[in-house]
């Protein structure tokens, strides 16, 4: 009996927190497909009484929403396979190849991942300038090709990948180069994976960086694009739900396919052992 | 920007049509952001050819060297005529003698109120001066009850409060720009007035984000006055119901001592220095400057044309609701023209929050404010100084 | 080639990335915070004036920059403790043996924190909204008195800590519950058998093997939360009052809004020194009481 009520406790509780996680994001689902004007009323309406697919029409219409979820696809795209490429070169090195300096450097750079990434902006943003990159997906891309994060992942992962193996690949006469691509990468593949999920999932979220680097609302990502959308249309709550919708879905959807690895990436180098 | 951004669309067929030569791409900018974007936007080299400009902007970038000179552009045309410009939006587009923007349209802030409620409160005809305005809101906070409100003044604006501002005889800014003037005698008067307005209950604390629907809340009653411009025309005989039609009306607004002045703003079209394109921008700043194009485009925003001939056309002259900027019109004087303003503005309106949320008294918050303005104008006064060696 | 220089192929990409976009940028902010750069210099740079220390000199003299001290401050004292809190405790509860439909429960405490945060900050001004919010409708239910939530300076930051908090305890929520299933089985046996109830099991046993991550969260969500930016720059603006103005927002302003380089590089300067002080504090006094 008691652990009946135990167990009704502990899954009451799981199930209310999981209401409260969820219900803000039901309700966006919900409202979206409200008509104008419709979720302002009292009582407070939970579910749309004539549902409509007029505020995503609008969006897609008018609002150009499809530019914006391009820009946002491109954008994360490209920066997620660009940094996978240099962030796991170099977690690999930092693991397995020797070279002067390489712990201090990379206590160093440890050291540095408590740098608030702000403190770089407005001097970033004159470096890009006098590079021609403001305004252009390139000043979006460029600075976010390597992370210390990404490289800190590949590193911890890969200091579990034996030295025979790759020993045994020298000795075959295989080239450094060789040997990473084939016999590295695979056995990164998991910590790439979730990288790749983590990666993808920033930047398609990253909002300080894009709205001040790009003023051009042709290239502007999903975030920044409802960032604006919501201060102008402050009255449109049905609309601007629908924005909503389209922005967290993509990646809720990765996320819920993807979850193991995502959770896997997030977990090395948190759990002791 | 705005609603502005949403129709000129609809004016570029034409525009294309007699010049086959000239491709017109647009972007839009919310108001909101449009400033922080502009500057970004120079700050990166990117500045587009032509842009719409608040025409308190335009000492501000004419400041950063950033706009084209006009003059003779003007003097060549036969289309864009200074003498058809109201004077006092023709003179806010010189910076140093030159002229850095043409008017696109004219905005000015009046009362919107609702008829009906105001009649039911006794009062048959709009207030026309301060004395008669707080009557008449207190007179309507009583008839609609503490659940409602006469008036709205959303805290993040500063129009409204600007407006009261530039009716008072002393300016905003001392020695030409150089330091704050906001604790002069009219000014103070000017905020008591605003703030007076939050503790009588006849306005809600809220900002904009506080409404969820202007329109709805009007139709509704939530409050009776409101202080907005030209597009809002439009937006009201679109999205109030049709029984709410006949319940409201503009009028200009109530000044100290009989109707009183109101901002001078609006938006000009400049050509930015950094463009390749001045021939073909200009053609189009001239038709835009056309009356019948001007009329069209009133058509379309509800904004107003900044060209006496505009308003003779029978679209305007027959709109009833465009009377009341026609006369405001008469009496609008502007901000004052130093590039800090827009961030002075802000400050202004911080202060007026904070005293409307009893943090401070208007003493208080006014010399508060003039030593934040004399920070920020250092710099101003720094240039100045440079710039004649005496 | 040497191997040596070959590694140095690998590394090279990635630390010149790092260290022009990133390291030389923060170096330059660092000289930036000694300049009076603003949007007169963006035009012309014979405007531009070097003045030392003025800048902290006047930054530190600034109320507002005060009250964003405070806001952020507030933000972290409070967001802080509760959002761990509230992820240990869905953690303990996501473990538990009692506990039924696990995957389904722990995706739904998760997603969240893959939300986009300005789409879920939108959503979260609505459903807080006065007159129309689902929040004041469920409390007038109960005959609470609509609350002004994000107008009313003294609830707006509460309100964004709550966003923040649901946002992001997810996060820390799936690396308890990682380290609480590397907790040996053993170890609780052992308790058992010496007549340690389950709070005493949990005190004796549970916190103490979670100590090391306990502290690395604790550290890992101190330093994140002194980056509060997104929320207020969505829901409030920094209002009502600047009462969510936070130190980043506070540069933001200066920086992007205002352009004035200058002063808003010395607030990131001072934000950093902030945040290297406060967690160099955090492993200081946790290596002495366990030290000691």
């Amino acid at each position: 009996m008691r652990s009946f009520v135990a167990s009704a406790v502990v899954n009451g509780l799981l199930l209310g927190l999981a209401l409260i996680s969820v219900f803000p994001l039901l309700w966006m689902l919900s409202v979206s497909f409200m008509p104008a004007g419709a979720a302002s009323a009292l009582p407070p309406p939970l579910f749309p009484r004539t549902p409509t697919l007029a505020n995503y029409q609008e969006l897609f219409w008018r609002a150009g929403m499809v530019r914006y979820l391009t820009n946002s696809l491109l954008l994360a795209a490209a920066v997620t396979s660009c940094s996978l490429v240099f962030n796991s070169m170099a977690g690999y090195a930092f693991a397995k190849l020797n070279f002067a300096g390489r712990q201090r450097i990379f206590k160093a750079l440890i050291g540095a991942l408590i740098i608030p990434g702000q403190v770089a902006m407005m001097p970033l943003f004159l470096l890009l300038k006098h590079m021609g990159l403001v305004n252009t997906y390139g000043g979006v891309i460029v600075p976010a090709m390597a992370g210390i994060f990404g490289i800190f992942l590949v590193r911890q992962y890969a200091l579990t990948i034996p030295d025979e193996i790759i020993e045994a690949a020298r000795m075959d006469g295989a080239g450094e180069f060789r040997i990473f691509s084939s016999i590295i990468v695979p056995l990164l593949a998991p910590i790439l994976a979730s990288l790749a999920i983590f990666t993808f999932l920033g930047c398609w979220n990253d909002f300080m960086w894009p709205l001040i680097v790009l003023t051009d609302d042709k290239l502007q990502p999903l975030p920044v694009a409802l960032a604006s959308l919501s201060r102008e249309h402050v009255q449109d709550s049905e609309m601007m739900m629908a924005g909503s919708v389209v922005t967290v879905l993509p990646v809720l959807v990765l996320f819920l396919a993807l979850q193991k690895y995502y959770i896997q990436g997030l977990l090395v180098g948190s759990v002791k052992g | 920007m705005g609603r502005e951004g949403e129709v000129i669309e609809q004016l570029l067929p034409e525009f294309e049509r007699r010049n086959p030569d000239i491709h017109v791409q647009i972007q839009q900018l919310p108001w909101t952001a449009a400033h922080e974007k502009l500057l970004t936007a120079f700050a990166g080299d990117a500045l587009p050819d032509l842009c719409q400009l608040g025409n308190t902007w335009v000492p501000e970038f004419a400041a950063l060297d950033a706009l084209t000179d006009l003059d003779s552009l003007v003097a060549r045309s036969s289309v864009v005529r200074a003498e058809d410009y109201f004077p006092g939006i023709w003179e806010t587009n010189f910076v140093d003698g030159r002229m850095k923007g043409i008017p696109w349209y004219v905005d000015t802030r009046v009362l919107f109120f609702r008829s009906d409620l105001l009649s039911k409160a006794g009062f048959q005809t709009p207030p026309r001066s301060w004395d008669e305005w707080q009557r008449a809101l207190a007179a309507v906070k009583k008839e609609v009850g503490p659940a409602r409100y006469a008036i709205l003044l959303p805290l993040n604006e500063f129009e409204p409060l600007l407006a009261l501002g530039l009716q008072q005889e002393e300016p905003l800014l001392r020695d030409d720009g150089r330091w704050g003037g906001f604790s002069s005698p009219g000014f103070r008067r000017a905020l008591d007035f605003y703030t007076q307005m939050f503790r009588n209950g006849w306005a809600p604390s809220l900002t904009d984000a506080g409404i969820s629907n202007v329109w709805t809340e009007f139709a509704q009653g939530y409050f009776s006055f409101y202080i907005s411009g030209p597009w809002n025309i439009e937006e009201f005989k679109r999205r109030l119901p049709a029984e709410r039609q006949h319940d409201w009306m503009t009028a200009p607004l109530p000044g100290p001592h009989g109707p009183g002045a109101s901002t001078a703003g609006g938006s000009s079209l400049v050509i930015f220095r950094s463009s390749r394109h001045v021939p073909a921008a200009w053609r189009l700043i001239e038709y835009l400057s056309e009356p019948v194009v001007q009329v069209r485009f009133h058509e379309l925003s509800g904004n107003l044309p900044p060209r006496r001939t505009a308003w003779q056309y029978k679209r305007l002259a027959g709109d009833v609701y465009a009377r009341a900027f026609l006369d405001q019109l008469e009496r609008v004087r502007p901000a004052p023209a130093v590039p800090e303003w827009e961030r002075i503005a802000n400050e202004m309106q911080l202060t007026a929050e904070l005293v409307v949320h009893g943090k401070m008294n208007i003493e208080e918050a006014t010399r508060e404010l003039d030593r934040r303005v004399d920070a920020i104008l250092a710099k101003r006064r720094w240039m100045l100084a440079r710039r004649k060696p005496s | 080639m040497r191997l040596s220089a070959i590694a140095w192929g690998f590394v090279a990409p990635a630390l010149l990335v790092i260290g022009m976009f990133f390291l030389l940028p923060v170096a330059t902010a660092a000289v930036l915070s000694l300049t009076d750069f603003d949007i007169y210099a963006l035009a012309d740079l014979r405007n531009l004036r070097f003045v030392g220390f003025e800048n902290y000199a006047r930054v530190l003299q600034t109320p507002l920059f005060w009250q964003a001290l405070g806001n952020t401050f507030y933000f972290v004292v409070v967001g802080v403790p509760l959002s761990i809190m509230v992820s240990l405790g869905s953690a303990l509860l996501l473990h538990s043996r009692l506990a039924r439909f696990k995957p389904l429960f722990r995706t739904a405490l998760f997603a969240p924190v893959v939300t986009t945060l300005v789409a879920v900050a939108v959503v979260w001004r609505y459903l807080f909204q006065t007159r129309y919010g689902m929040v004041n409708y469920a409390l007038g239910q109960i005959g609470v008195h609509p609350i002004d939530w994000l107008g009313d300076p003294r609830t707006a930051m509460p309100t964004i800590i709550l966003l923040a908090v649901w946002k992001n305890f997810g996060y820390n929520m799936v690396i308890f519950l990682a380290n609480l299933q590397a907790i040996p089985e053993e170890v609780y046996e052992a308790a058992r058998i010496d007549g340690a109830s389950t709070f005493q099991q949990f005190v004796h046993v549970t916190l103490p093997m979670l100590a090391p991550t306990l502290l690395l969260v604790g550290i890992i969500t101190t330093a994140g939360y002194f980056q509060l930016f997104a929320e207020p720059y969505v829901m409030t603006q920094g209002g009502p009052l600047r009462s969510t103005v936070s130190v980043l927002y506070f540069m933001y302003e200066e920086g992007f809004k205002w352009w004035n380089f200058g002063t808003a590089s010395t607030v990131a300067m001072l934000l950093f020194v902030l945040i290297f002080a406060v967690t160099w504090g955090f492993t200081r006094v946790t290596k002495n009481e366990a030290g000691a």
